[in-house]
């Protein structure tokens, strides 16, 4: 697909996306949520209040949708990384919020070898570069691969050594070892402090950080538990499902693991399972993990239904959110608004996020197709969308 | 010669059904369709050469499954979605 053009949107004027205008002139920030599903892409406007919201889609209709990422360093480029059932994968670009698209010249691909070579089968994972790196990006591929574009996502070439390295190899495994729709590579983190201190995670080959702008990697698996019966010394084992930096403290990190819910303080090396403090009942399993912009002490989870066969449902048909407020010491069930029983969805990794609005307004978008918001920090939910495809990721961005 | 587009990869070719490309070998030929319409090739064909599970090619109604195969002016190239999925 060399382009698209979607119809002009009315209610949104040429420099909507744009900090400010010509005239320097501020408008009430404005929250459009971006969804990514196994069918499309939506976009949802809302109002100065996050009360109405406006369907924008679909776009690329029958793709299947791993994630859709604005730029925050322009706030009006968006990536969408996209396949079909049957074409291979590719990204897609958009410099005006989405009224037309162009497709990446050269998407993420892993270079040709003598045994045959790997082959990406979808680009999973998007993030925007530094903010002194503007047009920078990196992807996170399935099977795991890391990638990086100079170019706003027209160009894409294999990143750091650990594409090819024997050691990143044994620890990614092979698909058979990965999740059931294949193992990837996710969670790239870029320290706001710092464009040469990168983290990514693999489901399955564990937590990995650089120091040196991804020249070497190394990983940083201390603390964290594996499956019982497995070398907890060996990254191989190792599941992350989503690790988060808190933009309020950036020595603090959050995680949701195939095996319990982790923060890490650095300088240190250890990851606490903060998990434990979760409801018995509940448990400390699941997939998305949300922070607050600001305050590093509060962190946001979905959990799931872990148990012997791993439903992926939300714990007894009753799913609920589940907040700290003290760095995981305790966590609060936050519930209100949101079905009472018989509701069997869950939310995938990048499914949840939150605004940076005040007070913080959550998302989050389930396996059944619905998207539910909070403009409380969880203390309300109203679901705003229903009966959209199996929805694979959620982000919210704020356009001034 | 003559290529039959799939309709999945039909907004790559300005929505036409069947357009001309050359090539001494289906390889070649991928190679000038992926020069007309760009990004074409990539979608059906992965980094490592190899045809996309789900995407065939046919040859004057044979299947092909080599990118080495021999082609003629005269060929009839049909590349066709597999009806797999669901």
């Amino acid at each position: 697909m060399a382009s698209t053009t979607n119809r002009p949107d009315p209610a949104m004027p040429a420099t909507g996306a744009r900090r400010g205008g010509a005239s320097g002139r501020h408008s009430a920030p404005r929250v459009v949520i971006l969804v990514a599903t196994r069918k499309g892409a939506w976009l949802y406007h809302g109002d100065t209040k996050r009360k109405q919201w406006r369907t924008d889609g679909p776009h690329f209709l029958g793709h299947i949708v791993s994630h859709l990422v604005l730029d925050p360093r322009d706030g009006r480029t968006l990536l969408a990384a996209a396949r079909t059932g049957h074409l291979g994968p590719t990204i897609f670009r958009s410099t005006d919020l989405g009224r037309s698209w162009r497709e990446a010249l050269q998407p993420p691909a892993f270079r040709s070898g003598p045994d045959g070579g790997r082959t990406v089968d979808h680009t999973f994972w998007l993030t925007p570069c530094h903010a002194n790196e503007p047009d920078a990006w990196y992807a996170g591929t399935s099977p795991q691969g890391l990638f990086r574009s100079e170019d706003g996502g027209a160009t894409w070439s294999p990143f750091s050594c650990i594409n090819d390295d024997p050691h990143y190899r044994k620890w990614m495994g092979t698909v058979q070892d990965g999740t059931p729709d294949g193992p990837k590579l996710h969670s790239i983190i870029v320290d706001p402090r710092d464009p040469a201190h990168l983290y990514f995670a693999m489901s399955g080959g564990g937590v990995h950080e650089s120091i040196d702008g991804g020249r070497s990697f190394a990983p940083l698996l201390k603390g964290l538990e594996v499956v019982e019966g497995f070398d907890v010394a060996d990254p191989t084992f190792h599941d992350p499902h989503c690790v988060r930096l808190c933009p309020g403290n950036p020595d603090r990190l959050y995680q949701q693991n195939h095996c319990g819910i982790y923060r890490l303080d650095r300088p240190g090396d250890r990851w606490e399972r903060i998990g434990n403090s979760m409801p018995a009942r509940t448990g400390d399993i699941g997939f998305p993990m949300v922070v607050h912009p600001r305050d590093a002490d509060t962190a946001w989870v979905f959990p799931m239904d872990g148990r012997d066969v791993w439903p992926r449902t939300s714990p007894d048909g009753s799913p609920a959110v589940h907040a700290t407020r003290n760095g995981g010491r305790s966590w609060e069930r936050l519930d209100a608004g949101l079905p009472a029983t018989q509701a069997w969805w869950t939310v995938k990794r990048q499914a949840m996020t939150a605004d940076t609005l005040e007070p913080v307004g959550l998302y989050f978008g389930t396996t059944s197709g619905e998207l539910w918001m909070s403009g409380d920090e969880g203390a309300q939910w109203t679901c705003i969308a229903r009966h959209l495809p199996e929805i694979y990721a959620v982000e919210a961005a704020v356009l001034a | 010669m003559k290529v039959l587009i799939p309709t999945s990869l039909r907004s790559y070719t300005g929505d036409r059904r069947e357009v001309h490309a050359n090539g001494a070998t289906l390889a070649e030929l991928l190679a000038d369709l992926d020069r007309q319409f760009p990004g074409f090739r990539f979608r059906m064909v992965d980094e490592q050469g190899r045809t996309r599970p789900h995407m065939r090619i046919f040859v004057n109604g044979a299947a092909v499954y080599e990118l080495a195969q021999p082609l003629h002016d005269t060929d009839d190239v049909a590349i066709v979605q597999a009806l797999s999925g669901g």
